[in-house]
């Protein structure tokens, strides 16, 4: 994924393409049979001009009117034939891919969910966004258009060349001894024009992410009159983007000129080396003519070709980027079939034994050496400064990272060998920003259990004692709450995020700093809500509110990295260390 | 659908008016690249006629000097050609990529002048599509356009060269382009409306992607990502269906584009056989005229690339203009503050606010659908008045939802309100300058956005480039200062590159409370006269919260605070509360007096106590009971 990967070959990536999507092969055998007959069409034009001249207007007793009228009427039904089975090509092709591309889409997107959260944040999304979208565009320009002109082009110049030799073996070589070194030459010159578009993809993706924020961070810029900086920083990416797409095109259009200068090369050459064995009777005027046409069916395709071979880099390039996607090892992996365990029913026991947390390629040490026991059915809230390390537990105990030392053992069993969409159906973390999705209020809670009615909407947030709140909204659960929940405050977020939560029905609940925003008489009375809920499952309270770890059975005091207390509430506020000293700083707040 | 043709077209002549020397300079490499192309058809046909016929037949001497001098001339036409073909497609490249870039500058500024309610209408993921492939699509027709250009002038010259050689033959196969003509007619009324309905879906499948994205920690923290997958598929297999309906259409006409000329070529040999039975015309006339269409037959296609790309880019240029046109601007005063220092004197009067209505896709109006009726929501806000002495701090209280961020936003005028009227030193902020308010006000929000780029960059935001002031400018020194008052120089000291330290998109290396704390030293460095506080403090620690609003407190340089707050230590350094209920001022004044007389206000600001004596009381009867 990363600018610094070594690239995959190009065969390597067209093997894992065809893996990942069977749907391209499909049918493809007679669709190129189709495609290959379809490419005598193309002859009917120089073999008419040929016929037509030896032996209509120069045949031997003067031009022959008639010959010529049935011979083009031959003709002109071979190309309307093929022009019906070139349609048929193009649509099975289109369906082909399409169904191809609709699910390699598909799967990245999986993969970019199954991909550790960690990776993802740190991954830039609009590029994550392209892989689906634009990445995936330019691989089905090149099938839908390309790879068809490509295989047509090799019949054409397949037949083609048969028949330069049938008429004059002669000229055909001095056709192909001016287009094999261009053909070769273009090999060479692919590398080049292969980077530059890549490079094109990357400013793209650069660019992209310097305009969205524009969008998403448009309110800290309107607030601190900071579009000066924007505007800077848009402009740059803007500009990259532009060189470097002039950059490949002056690439290709060099390519193609060449092209057109061999072409015409070919036409001059023809003319002369022709005429020349005219004159000894080597070839007839009607077959020297046809040349004139053949060699226009092997320009075409070498220009195409490279004009296809350039959309072939894009191509690559697009799903280079994809495949890579797709082939990103996933940092918090499902296990192997052998080692699938069932998490046992009921709540959940988590012993956490001596892990360590290092974040991903570096050296900081986010957790170690921390042992936990919190029983089934427990109450716990871990505490602790802003930085020690009390979300990486969160995430560690709720599987969204994988300890670098150690193991998470959940009801007996560890955590790596739970297939995670089964684990997060019955283990459920609440983070602090409680994203919601542009939908209705209830449309969101929904989401928290599949097959879930608006009564059971309804139900989580009554049993929150959300009632009140919901009833309050302007069309209660039906309110839309706008993209990513804007249209509601922070603290609402919250709420729906926990009513979608609760609704999940959980057996063991990890709330992040999941009230942080909702007002202390609110928070007050969905703290006692929530106590009532809980009995029977395991609940994990990361809270910066004291109010939260005063409720709780247990208290845990994580700093730098290191638990350092655990025990009672009202025991640690007691005896003196990190708890006490936060309990004091409360007190004063709070009175 | 001549609507589409004659819409792409005043695009594509606006862009040629934009770029007109890159457009002149394309054009002219076509015109060489057609006129020579058409030259070197007649020059086949008048070779043929004059050397290859009288040598082959033997009907006249011709020297093999003569042979070698018509492929020279055939040759040195082919030069020219290649170089005219090289111009026509750098240039074209130049600007259609010059057409996007100035696009995408010009859409990034309308994003960042365009108000904040206009934002909140308008889904992110759309946007960035907009700037993105929406420019790409409208452009991308500039890329063929001076081929076809090119090809006309070729048609034109060949069409002469033709009608020289024999004007009946040359009338029967210039048959071929109305033929041609009416075929891409054709096309373009099939094509039009699946082409607008791809770029649609692709949105869709856009917003689908970034909203999911976005929320991949909910996704994968409910355990989402299978119905997740299902949404984005269902998304793209409708982009499936309408690619499909789409290839089919264009997969029907490319064949009968290329069958054309070959039809027309096959009418010219016979009535060229029937001509030359009549000796009218030379097998050179006949080859000439025959060459010259199949010369025709791929450049022609280049008018069907452009009827092809053009419903792209009426569709991609409707949602680019639907935002360049966008009247909702934020209208800036030309006033000034009367003082130019000091803290600020904030008064609110009468005022009120309503969420704007969703906006809709521009192409969705197009298309005739009706978008929902939006349900009028109770107001926000409504008919909030209070006045903030200058230097004084007020802390604005209220349970979750009674709008005090709007409030807050109201206040730095992140977005203007439906009725009523914010008043900085007695002056509507409405009324100010451009950059006046942000100047004197800054705001610090519950979740604030991190850029990707350095610490410095996060909190200068542009501040310390050399263009800006160098009274406003902002130096290394002041940053510290206000990491440090915000309490976050210690943690920033610790990163191995300091200030230099990437902090990464949405600043994801950080943690909640280092986020606020880096919002906090963004808004303090620009040592603000009115600060407003947007729970902005509820990610940090007790203790840290206590440290940063000590040193607000001490720094005395002279500031407005406004806090929205729960926190009674919060509110014990106010001078005044406002109790927020339901988007309302109930109740205003001393915090004490305030507590007395308001229920509703003591339930808000004493819940934890009450909750942790409840919570003793209860331990201690449980204890009893057990005992």
């Amino acid at each position: 994924m990363s600018a610094t990967t070594a690239p995959r070959p190009r065969s390597g990536v067209l093997r894992r393409a065809r893996e990942l999507t069977p749907e391209f092969a499909e049918g493809l055998g007679l669709t190129l049979a189709i495609a290959a007959a379809t490419t005598v069409g193309k002859l009917v034009v120089p073999v008419a001009v040929q016929q037509t001249v030896d032996t209509g207007v120069l045949a031997p007793g003067g031009p022959d009117a008639g010959r010529a009228a049935v011979l083009c009427a031959v003709a002109a039904a071979v190309v309307l034939l093929t022009t019906v089975t070139a349609w048929v090509v193009n649509s099975r092709l289109f369906r082909a891919t399409e169904a191809g591309l609709a699910s390699l889409r598909v799967r990245a997107f999986r993969h970019v969910h199954d991909l550790a959260v960690l990776t993802q944040s740190g991954e830039r999304r609009g590029a994550l966004v392209s892989r689906v979208t634009s990445d995936v565009d330019t691989i089905s320009t090149f099938l839908q258009t390309g790879m068809l002109v490509l295989v047509l082009s090799l019949a054409q110049v397949v037949l083609a060349t048969g028949l330069m030799f049938l008429y004059s073996w002669q000229l055909a070589l001095v056709v192909i001894g001016c287009f094999v070194p261009l053909v070769l030459a273009r090999r060479r010159l692919q590398r080049p024009v292969a980077q530059a578009y890549a490079a094109v993809r990357v400013r793209m993706g650069e660019m992209l992410s310097a305009i969205s924020e524009t969008v998403v961070g448009a309110d800290v810029i309107r607030a601190h009159a900071a579009a000066a900086r924007s505007r800077r920083t848009v402009d740059a990416a803007v500009e990259a983007h532009r060189k470097q797409a002039l950059t490949a095109q002056i690439a290709t259009a060099a390519t193609f000129s060449t092209g057109v200068l061999v072409s015409g090369l070919v036409v001059a050459l023809v003319i002369v080396v022709g005429t020349l064995l005219g004159v000894d009777g080597d070839i007839t005027l009607g077959r020297l003519l046809a040349f004139l046409f053949l060699a226009q069916l092997w320009v075409g395709p070498v220009q195409a070709a490279t004009e296809v071979l350039n959309e072939l880099q894009n191509a690559l390039a697009g799903w280079r980027r994809v495949v890579e996607l797709i082939d990103t090892p996933v940092v918090v992996p499902d296990p192997e079939p052998a080692r699938v365990r069932e998490l046992p029913p009921g709540p959940v026991d988590v012993r956490v034994e001596d892990v360590a947390y290092t974040y991903p390629g570096t050296e900081r040490v986010v957790l170690s050496g921390v042992t936990l026991h919190l029983p089934a059915g427990s109450r716990t809230a871990v505490v602790g400064e802003t930085g020690s390390g009390k979300t990486t537990l969160a995430r560690l105990i709720t599987r969204l990272v994988d300890p670098a030392r150690g193991r998470v053992l959940l009801s007996g069993v560890d955590a790596r060998d739970l297939p995670g969409r089964q684990l997060h159906r019955r283990v459920v973390a609440v983070p602090q920003e409680g994203f919601l999705f542009d939908a209705t209020v209830g449309e969101n809670v929904r989401r928290g259990r599949p097959g879930a009615s608006a009564a059971d909407a309804r139900a989580a947030f009554a049993e929150l004692g959300l009632g009140d709140w919901l009833d309050g909204l302007p069309d209660g659960l039906d309110t839309p709450v706008g993209q990513r929940g804007e249209r509601l405050s922070a603290g609402e977020r919250q709420l729906v995020a926990l009513a979608r939560a609760h609704l999940a029905d959980p057996d063991l609940l990890v709330l992040d700093e999941a009230t942080s925003s909702v007002d202390p008489a609110t928070e007050v009375r969905l703290q006692r809500a929530l106590e009532g809920v809980l009995s029977g499952r395991t609940s994990v309270a990361i809270a910066h509110r004291l109010s939260t770890a005063e409720a709780a059975d247990t208290v845990v005091v994580v700093d730098a990295g290191r638990v350092v207390e655990v025990g009672p509430a009202a025991e640690l506020a007691r005896a003196g260390g990190a708890y006490a000293r936060l309990h004091a700083a409360w007190t004063a707040q709070h009175g | 659908m001549s609507g589409t043709f004659t819409t792409g077209m005043r695009t594509m002549a606006r862009g040629a008016r934009e770029e007109p020397r890159l457009f002149a300079t394309a054009i002219a490499g076509s015109a060489v690249y057609g006129v020579g192309t058409a030259a070197g058809g007649w020059l086949v046909g008048r070779v043929t006629d004059r050397v290859v016929v009288p040598a082959v037949t033997g009907s006249a001497p011709v020297s093999t000097a003569d042979v070698w001098l018509a492929g020279a001339a055939l040759l040195a036409v082919t030069v020219v050609t290649a170089a005219g073909v090289l111009v026509r497609r750098v240039w074209a490249g130049a600007v259609a990529f010059a057409l996007q870039a100035r696009y995408r500058r010009a859409l990034a500024r309308r994003y960042l002048e365009l108000p904040l309610a206009w934002h909140h209408a308008h889904p992110a993921g759309r946007l960035l599509a907009t700037a993105g492939s929406d420019v790409e699509a409208t452009w991308q027709t500039m890329l063929v356009l001076p081929f076809a250009l090119g090809v006309v002038a070729l048609i034109a010259v060949a069409g002469v060269a033709m009608a020289a050689a024999d004007p009946v033959l040359a009338a029967v196969a210039l048959v071929v382009l109305p033929a041609l003509v009416a075929a891409n007619v054709v096309y373009q009324r099939r094509m039009s409306p699946r082409v607008t309905r791809v770029q649609q879906l692709r949105g869709e499948v856009s917003a689908t992607a970034h909203e999911s994205f976005e929320g991949a920690l909910v996704v994968k923290t409910l355990g989402l990502a299978d119905e997740e997958v299902e949404r984005f598929a269902r998304d793209a297999d409708r982009l499936r269906a309408a690619n499909v309906a789409a290839g089919r259409t264009r997969g029907g006409f490319e064949p009968v584009i290329d069958a054309l000329p070959a039809l027309g070529t096959l009418a010219v040999l016979v009535v060229g056989a029937v001509r030359a039975a009549e000796g009218a015309v030379g097998v050179g006339d006949l080859v000439q005229i025959a060459y010259l269409l199949g010369l025709l037959g791929f450049p022609v296609r280049s008018f069907g690339w452009v009827l092809s790309e053009l419903p792209r880019t009426v569709a991609g240029d409707a949602r680019v203009q639907a935002v360049l046109r966008e009247g909702a601007t934020t209208p800036w005063g030309g006033r000034d503050l009367p003082r130019g220092s000091g803290p600020l004197a904030v008064a609110v009067d009468g005022l009120g606010y309503r969420h704007p209505a969703p906006a809709v896709d521009p192409l969705a109006a197009q298309r005739g659908e009706v978008p929902a009726p939006h349900r009028q929501h109770r107001p926000v806000l409504a008919d909030v008045t209070l006045d903030v002495a200058a230097g004084s701090t007020v802390a604005v209280v209220g349970g979750t939802g009674s709008g005090k961020s709007t409030l807050a936003g109201l206040l730095v005028r992140l977005v203007d309100p439906t009725s009523g009227a914010v008043l900085l030193d007695g002056v509507d902020v409405r009324e100010l300058a451009e950059g006046r308010v942000a100047g004197a006000a800054a705001l610090v929000p519950q979740s604030t956005f991190v850029f990707d780029d350095t610490v410095r960059g996060n909190i200068t935001l542009g501040l310390d480039a050399d263009d800006v002031p160098p009274e406003r400018r902002v130096g290394d020194d002041d940053v510290w200062a206000a990491l440090r008052l915000a309490r976050a120089d210690g943690f920033v000291a610790a990163l191995p590159n300091g200030l230099d330290e990437l902090v990464g998109e949405r600043g994801s290396t950080l943690s909640g409370g280092q986020r606020q704390r880096l919002a906090l030293a963004r808004a303090l460095v620009r040592r603000p006269r009115l600060l407003v506080l947007d729970d902005a403090t509820s990610a940090l620690d007790p203790a840290v919260e206590r440290a940063v609003l000590d040193g607000l407190a001490s720094s005395g340089s002279g500031t407005t605070v406004v806090v929205v707050a729960y926190r009674p230590a919060t509110i014990a350094l106010a001078d005044e509360v406002v109790h927020l209920e339901k988007g309302r001022v109930v109740d205003r004044g001393p915090a004490e007096e305030v507590a007395a007389r308001d229920p509703g206000y003591r339930d808000l600001v004493t819940a934890y106590a009450r909750a942790a004596r409840d919570r003793a009381a209860e331990a201690a009867q449980h204890g009893t009971g057990m005992a």
